[in-house]
């Protein structure tokens, strides 16, 4: 029954039963994006926009990047997978998984996140050592976390954390919610959080993240999925990411 | 007389419900890196967050034995609708989705929390990513078994053995301690395996609340769930523990409940 309505729907346009699967442009499809936690905000208004452009209907999963690498290995269906690092994508690829190699789509700086107003007088990493001072970190693990521990080495710094959180996300609320003073998180967060101050790292001791994502083998709507990545990279995908916090490619 | 046959729909749907509990346990006895284990259940990470747990949830058990009984008592000797409502509200963790529990917990205990603001403003003190906060997580989340079967054993007992010491002129203390807590000590107990099998289990409400660092609030179940992203092995052997426990237990309070 479905069938013959999307074959019905691939023709002429006036044997369209529903409006909304084909009344304009292609056929309305689905698509399952899995992508980094720090990618919400960006991906989110992406996502409407290609089910304005092109009717896909996106569903996506946003998690740490570990996460999401695990699920993936472990056999998890999804169309595309946008990583916070290029580590993980490795361990999707030599898992092959990848349908095409991977494209590096943006890049993220790393900030501390602290209250409204800054009430700590947090001004650099070395003041994230202060004792009395709450700091949260996302765990080693989490590609977040790894940059920041890179960082604070970067800086000499020893923090002493509060608590290891599975996503950057994760590290944010916490700052939002006033329960942390202070935590390493993305440029991106920041700017789309509205919640927490940034404080800036320099250039010395800041660590970029390479963001790369890849249509995965196990896709169901390759088209689809080709589709988003392309927007992704595209002019108008771009600009969608720069607005968030994100640096272009 | 004749037993009356099952059908075999029935026993085809039964056959499939216990391979749903069964196959997960299958894969992981199956998939366990034995040769492996001895080594993993020697690694500070899984060592560490076996003793926390441990600490914890015997904290949690106890801090509910002190207050759970208690209530139970109020729930059980009293009638009306404010009981009811508070019987309802003590129940609520048991249904409530752990993660919500711990979202309330820090609402009322985090630094800009209900009681936590009062509470940092007054002495600095902040409960939020401290063992105290993996504790309460769990109290919160384990106490309503314990206060669930302690009631229901109070509902059970003959009230007369009570009147018959308090006629004898034995005071209230007494008579709580010499008569109704001897009574109730099955109830007490398989309440309180019960309550500390969940407090051993908690991962929403602490990792919430509590967050996660190695020795001070990374529970089993949260290392566990790190672990499995990163060091599959280490998550499998903790994995282990835990069903060995949960089995432990389940023998042990069915021998009690059989009264063996």
């Amino acid at each position: 029954m479905a069938a013959s309505m999307l074959a019905a729907c691939g023709g002429t346009s006036g044997a369209c039963a529903l409006q909304t699967s084909c009344g304009v442009g292609p056929v309305r499809t689905t698509l399952t994006v899995f992508a980094a936690a720090s990618l919400q905000p960006a991906f989110d208004k992406i996502g409407a926009q290609l089910l304005t452009t092109n009717n896909v209907a996106t569903t996506f999963s946003y998690a740490g990047t570990q996460t999401l690498a695990t699920q993936l290995t472990q056999g998890a269906p999804a169309d595309v997978f946008a990583s916070a690092d290029v580590a993980h994508m490795t361990t999707v690829q030599s898992a092959g998984l990848l349908h095409s190699q991977s494209v590096l789509f943006a890049h993220n700086r790393l900030e501390i996140a602290v209250a409204r107003g800054n009430p700590k007088h947090v001004h650099s990493l070395a003041d994230l050592a202060r004792s009395g001072l709450v700091v949260v970190l996302a765990d080693p693990s989490v590609p977040a976390g790894k940059y920041a521990a890179q960082a604070l080495k970067a800086a000499g710094v020893t923090v002493h954390p509060a608590s290891l959180e599975q996503q950057v996300t994760g590290v944010l609320s916490k700052v939002a919610l006033g329960e942390a003073d202070a935590g390493i998180v993305y440029h991106s967060d920041i700017v789309t959080s509205g919640k927490v101050d940034g404080v800036v790292i320099p250039d010395n001791q800041n660590v970029i993240a390479d963001y790369p994502i890849a249509v995965l083998k196990s896709a169901q709507n390759q088209t689809g999925a080709l589709a988003f990545v392309d927007f992704v990279v595209s002019t108008d995908g771009q600009s969608i990411l720069r607005a968030a916090g994100f640096q272009g490619v | 007389m004749r037993r009356a046959r099952v059908p075999a729909a029935i026993g085809i749907l039964a056959a499939l419900g216990l391979l749903l509990f069964l196959l997960p346990l299958a894969g992981l006895i199956v998939r366990a890196p034995w040769s492996q284990t001895l080594a993993e259940l020697t690694d500070p990470t899984t060592t560490t967050a076996l003793g926390l747990s441990i600490f914890c949830s015997l904290s949690a058990t106890a801090i509910a034995l002190v207050l759970g009984v208690p209530l139970a008592m109020i729930l059980a000797r009293t009638r009306g609708t404010l009981r009811n409502i508070l019987r309802a509200l003590t129940t609520l963790p048991m249904v409530l989705p752990p993660v919500v529990g711990g979202v309330a917990l820090l609402l009322a205990f985090g630094r800009r929390g209900l009681v936590g603001s009062l509470l940092y403003q007054w002495s600095g003190i902040q409960i939020p990513f401290t063992t105290a906060a993996a504790v309460m997580a769990e109290t919160f989340v384990a106490m309503p078994f314990l206060v669930i079967a302690v009631e229901a054993g109070l509902r059970s007992l003959d009230q007369r053995y009570e009147e018959a010491a308090r006629s004898l002129g034995a005071g209230y203390w007494r008579v709580f301690t010499r008569v109704t807590l001897p009574l109730l000590r099955p109830a007490i107990f398989s309440g309180a395996v019960l309550c500390w099998a969940r407090a051993l289990g908690e991962f929403g409400a602490t990792i919430t609340f509590a967050g996660n660092f190695p020795g001070r609030t990374q529970t089993v179940p949260i290392a566990v769930y790190l672990a499995l992203e990163t060091k599959p092995e280490a998550a499998i052997t903790l994995s282990l523990i835990l069903l060995v426990v949960s089995i432990a237990i389940l023998v042990g309070l069915r021998d009690r409940w059989l009264g063996v």
